[in-house]
């Protein structure tokens, strides 16, 4: 708790965990929308979502090491990751649409489980990053820096944030993808194809978690086995912000990067990850009491 | 079959008492076998006999372990000052001394466990469907970090247990028959309780929550009681692990989400989840053909885990008990109506 003294004496050092923690949020902001996403459409809570953000770093990594600038990465892991999301629906996911809660749950936990060690055997255990090659800013005398390429990966989020937006409220298959949230059986009888569209939206989540991984690749670090942490982080996000609200996702988003910025830096980082996941299990309870004072329940 | 059973059982129940003298080299191997099948059956309580999946039930198995070791130093020098010394300081106690220890230790880890289940459970027990999954998996690694985090227990180096004090091969032949023991009188302990108005009570509330809690069952107060009877336990069981693997690693062996945490949960749906004797048969299958195969994958057996976690929820949710009661339902004292009869596990349809 020696921090939290600092804190005071230097106001100025919660700006730095304040701008910092802001500018990763936004990446947590852009998984937990594609999680909302197909658990709006698709009624599936994809616990593999985390592994799909590394997966996609490792895209700008390998990049990198050939010689590419690891932001090419970010197009390069949405194509990859489509094309892995699309084959996992093919061979998994259709099958569990339909299916109750335990199963699509256990299942896409098995792919999550599958995917890590996949990436930790192919991969190597190690902690790796994808070097930009960007400076960095100093504001306030250099009490506070800001790294230019988190700015760009900020910049980077809200592009594809709006372009999906736009997506999904013009597009003709972005319409179909709609229709088929609101009511699955009218939108197959309106001749919408239900199982394309499942296909699409599940292969769009895992190229939305791909691209941000790239950024998280050059922002900070990744590793086979923190892909779980990105799950929890997109789906306290969502918790927090109810499905289907934008605005809600980009402002849980970027709260939650910031108080974990501002735990980590209290707590010690190595509590950062307890934190994390304890931050979780108490939003849960407590939204759930607040429910349960009018007999209801978080469904 | 049904008449062969009890045979069965008992000549099962024979042979785990000889195994010592018949098997000496694979005790370790058949005590953990006994530990799979209390891991199963726990998990079942909550996650088969009342629809809860919980992916954090390895947290009752880790603080179990914590309390005992805790406990076992403890009572003799300063946690704080042997763990510094990261086994450095390895004690010698005498055979009074140890076993006083230990026995204190795993009850203290039983009481610690069941209590930390009624605290959490009040709250995250309210907490339905996708949302406790999800809360659960989040307090089992929670849980691990803190662990990792704090110096008083080891930290991330982990925590040695004290020497066993008997003779060469004596400790393994112990804990062996601590785990058949606590194996067994976990079985029996839940058969009673499935047998009574607490099973039908859980599987109420498995099958319509709200339904349960119209007819006047207090379903919280039976969920959270079912969490703590796992719990129980399950802490008992971290208590004698830590004394067979003899280190406390906080992420690896006591708070272990990706190897124990994960097998409970595949065990219970392979044998057939919210059955008796599904865990059972589940945990024995998934340890033996674990022990036998998993040497030749190289290093890819946690690969071979998920690809079977997904294999089997996907194709086969019913568990090998399932399978068995669907093809040959008279064997289970069933009589089939031959019209009628539902598919079994239906879904709701036209989502």
């Amino acid at each position: 708790m020696d921090n939290l003294d600092l804190l005071f004496q230097a106001p100025i050092l919660g700006v730095q965990l304040l701008v910092d923690g802001i500018l990763v949020g936004a990446v947590f902001a852009l998984a937990a929308y594609g999680m909302a996403l197909v658990w709006g459409v698709m009624n599936i809570i994809n616990v593999a979502q985390g592994e799909f953000v590394i997966l996609g770093g490792y895209v700008a990594f390998f990049l990198a090491q050939a010689g590419i600038h690891p932001l090419f990465g970010v197009p390069a892991a949405a194509v990859v990751l489509f094309a892995l999301g699309w084959a996992l629906y093919r061979l998994v996911i259709f099958r569990i649409v339909d299916r109750d809660l335990f199963v699509s749950l256990l299942a896409t936990f098995g792919v999550s489980i599958l995917l890590a060690q996949f990436m930790n055997e192919l991969f190597g255990a190690d902690v790796q990053s994808a070097e930009s090659g960007f400076g960095t800013w100093f504001f306030f005398d250099a009490m506070v820096t800001v790294a230019q390429i988190k700015v760009v990966s900020f910049v980077a989020v809200l592009v594809l944030g709006l372009v999906l937006v736009v997506f999904l409220k013009r597009s003709r298959l972005g319409q179909a993808i709609r229709a088929t949230s609101q009511n699955a059986r009218a939108a197959r009888i309106m001749g919408i194809d239900t199982d394309r569209v499942y296909a699409f939206t599940f292969a769009l989540n895992a190229a939305i978690c791909g691209a941000a991984g790239a950024l998280v690749a050059m922002t900070w670090v990744i590793h086979p086995f923190i892909g779980l942490a990105y799950t929890v982080r997109a789906f306290t996000v969502v918790v927090v912000a109810g499905l289907g609200n934008i605005g809600g996702v980009v402002l849980a988003g970027l709260g939650l990067g910031a108080v974990e910025n501002f735990a980590g830096f209290i707590l010690g980082a190595e509590f950062q990850a307890a934190f994390l996941y304890s931050l979780l299990v108490v939003i849960l309870i407590g939204r759930n009491l607040v429910l349960a004072r009018q007999r209801k329940y978080l469904k | 079959m049904k008449r062969a059973a009890p045979y069965v059982v008992a000549l099962a129940l024979g042979l785990s008492l000889v195994v010592p003298w018949l098997a000496p080299t694979y005790l370790t191997q058949l005590a953990f076998l006994w530990i799979m099948i209390l891991f199963a059956l726990t998990w079942d309580v909550v996650g088969g006999q009342m629809g809860y999946n919980s992916f954090g039930n390895i947290l009752f198995f880790g603080i179990g372990m914590y309390v005992t070791a805790i406990i076992q130093v403890g009572l003799f020098v300063d946690v704080g000052a042997y763990t510094a010394a990261s086994g450095a300081a390895s004690l010698n106690l005498t055979p009074e001394q140890y076993f006083g220890g230990l026995f204190l230790g795993l009850g203290a880890a039983a009481i610690a466990a069941a209590v930390a289940a009624a605290v959490l459970g009040a709250g995250i027990l309210g907490v339905r469907g996708h949302y406790f999954a999800i809360a659960t998996l989040g307090l089992g690694i929670a849980a691990g970090e803190i662990a990792s985090g704090w110096e008083y227990v080891g930290a991330g180096s982990g925590m040695v247990t004290p020497l066993y004090p008997g003779a060469v091969g004596g400790r393994e032949e112990f804990f062996y028959y601590l785990s058949f023991a606590l194996a067994v009188v976990t079985f029996l302990v839940l058969r009673r309780l499935y047998a009574g108005r607490f099973g039908l009570a859980i599987n109420a509330i498995r099958d319509d929550e709200d339904k349960a809690e119209a007819m006047g069952l207090h379903t919280t107060r039976y969920k959270t009681m079912a969490w703590c009877v796992s719990a129980l336990f399950l802490g008992i069981a971290g208590g004698i692990v830590g004394n067979i693997v003899g280190f406390i690693d906080p992420r690896d062996v006591a708070f272990a989400g990706a190897t124990y945490g994960v097998w409970m949960v595949l065990m219970a749906i392979l044998g057939g989840k919210g059955t008796l004797w599904g865990p059972v048969i589940g945990a024995i299958v998934f340890h033996v053909t674990q022990e036998l195969f998993w040497t030749y994958l190289l290093g890819w057996q946690r690969v071979a885990l998920g690809l079977l976690i997904v294999v089997i929820v996907v194709f086969f949710p019913q568990g090998i008990l399932g399978w068995a009661r669907e093809r040959w339902p008279e064997q289970f004292g069933e009589t089939v109506d031959a019209e009628g009869e539902a598919p079994a596990g239906g879904g709701e349809g036209g989502r």
